[in-house]
């Protein structure tokens, strides 16, 4: 094994996921190509995880009252998700530049051990609201914080904005 | 040959009377002390002008976080179509920085963009916002800027082409669009006059949101409508009501945390501008989402046209 493939397995290691070494220069083609593939999945995953914070952070906002027990179950929903192996849908070559339907910029894959640790953020930061949400609005609306800040450590670096 | 000497005279005194026209009309403007006279800055009151005007998204050092944002060592590098900028070293070092700076000195780089020697500073830095901040924040930014690190580190020259690289141009350009004006005026109640005062004075979100002129200059008839990014491709999006159909709540959220109101996570240079506003009460941040409702809708651009 080379250098480079063994630091990504490292990587691998580390987040508990698989790197898939999939061919780069895949072109879409089709629903079932594996550039829409992976890209699409990532997707689907960034919305669990969106639809389980819209409910704490509903009850953060006050738009919907504070409900322990509902609280608590988004966030076991939350941590579950979060913890999801969805490593081989990083798949090498599904960039923003490649895909246009992508907005994972290609430094991902330049800095896999940095995108790991953030992703590594994120499942703790779920961890800590899975204990938290159940402990009244205050303890849940400082974990929700914390959370945010780790989808933003992320989105900063790696996200492509939006051509809106 | 007698002609030709008149025609030669008459020449020179044109190009002679044009240069001290250009030099007079190009003369970096400044405020008299008087000005300050009656203030004093007060640091706890200048850290959260410090946040709202967001200094440390341009000063801190690249990728600084946390408690490192608060050393403005400089480095930033800003892309735009007139050449790359570096932003300077503003921590209270003597020598590298801004410690020598008196009160007087941030007032005038901060209403009229002149530096203490009598040069002009280029638009990067947004004078042209900072122009509608109030003597009293001023004073009280220099004194929490005072109390910063300092960092030893010197300031990068800035990448510019001719004819760019003559400062001296600047006054010609500060003439045309560097104005103490309100952009939204009329009648507006408290709470969208102070989110005024936090977007046209200090938050400067019209240095992005708004498309630009040839010349650089703001296109104040699209205010806040969105423009391309001057950084590369993209667009940064029109955020008046002809764009941004959130409610106020979900806007001030937003700054607060972050969050879209599908929960949808901020990102690229706005997620840093939210991590400088989440410092700012609450009551802030509702009243900026005010005053967005209040600015008038432009229409967005299609994107093809833009692109």
């Amino acid at each position: 094994m080379s250098d480079r493939n063994n630091r990504k397995a490292a990587c691998a290691l580390a987040l508990g996921l698989t790197v898939a070494l999939a061919p780069a220069a895949v072109m879409a083609q089709g629903p079932n190509d594996p550039l829409h593939m992976s890209t699409a999945a990532r997707k689907a995953h960034m919305k669990l995880l969106k639809w389980n914070i819209s409910k704490l952070g509903g009850m953060a906002k006050g738009a919907i009252p504070y409900d322990a027990e509902k609280a608590a179950a988004a966030a076991a929903n939350l941590k579950a998700v979060a913890h999801l192996d969805m490593g081989d849908a990083w798949l090498e070559g599904s960039d923003s530049t490649a895909y246009e339907k992508s907005r994972a910029l290609p430094k991902i894959w330049e800095n896999m051990e940095d995108f790991g640790k953030k992703f590594m953020d994120m499942q703790a930061a779920a961890d800590a609201m899975a204990e938290a949400a159940g402990q009244g609005p205050d303890a849940m609306k400082a974990a929700l914080g914390n959370l945010g800040g780790t989808c933003k450590a992320c989105h900063k670096e790696y996200r492509k904005p939006k051509d809106s | 040959m007698a002609r030709m000497r008149r025609i030669f005279a008459l020449t020179a005194g044109l190009a002679i009377a044009a240069g001290a026209l250009f030099w007079w009309l190009s003369a970096p403007g400044r405020a008299p002390a008087s000005v300050l006279a009656a203030v004093s800055g007060d640091a706890a009151r200048g850290e959260a002008i410090f946040h709202a005007a967001g200094c440390a998204s341009c000063h801190a050092a690249p990728g600084a976080k946390g408690e490192a944002r608060l050393v403005l060592s400089g480095g930033r590098r800003f892309p735009s179509p007139f050449g790359t900028f570096t932003a300077p070293n503003i921590s209270p070092h003597l020598e590298a920085g801004i410690g020598s700076w008196s009160a007087l000195d941030l007032y005038n780089a901060l209403h009229h963009g002149t530096s203490p020697k009598g040069g002009h500073y280029y638009p990067a830095f947004p004078y042209t916002t900072y122009i509608r901040m109030t003597p009293q924040d001023a004073a009280d930014l220099h004194a929490w800027l005072m109390r910063l690190p300092p960092s030893p580190k010197a300031s990068a020259p800035h990448d510019l082409p001719f004819p760019f690289t003559i400062r001296r141009g600047l006054g010609l350009w500060k003439r045309l669009y560097l104005s103490p004006d309100w952009i939204v005026s009329g009648d507006l109640s408290p709470e969208e006059a102070r989110g005024r005062y936090l977007v046209e004075a200090l938050g400067h979100c019209g240095e992005c949101h708004t498309p630009r002129n040839a010349l650089g200059g703001l296109e104040k008839a699209r205010w806040l409508g969105g423009a391309p990014n001057p950084a590369g491709k993209g667009r940064i999006p029109n955020i008046t009501p002809g764009g941004l159909d959130w409610s106020k709540a979900d806007i001030a959220y937003y700054l607060e945390t972050g969050f879209t109101p599908d929960f949808d996570s901020a990102g690229g240079e706005m997620a840093e501008v939210v991590e400088n506003l989440s410092h700012l009460p609450k009551s802030d941040l509702m009243a900026i989402a005010a005053y967005l409702k209040r600015v008038p809708p432009v229409k967005s651009e299609k994107k093809s046209a833009q692109e």
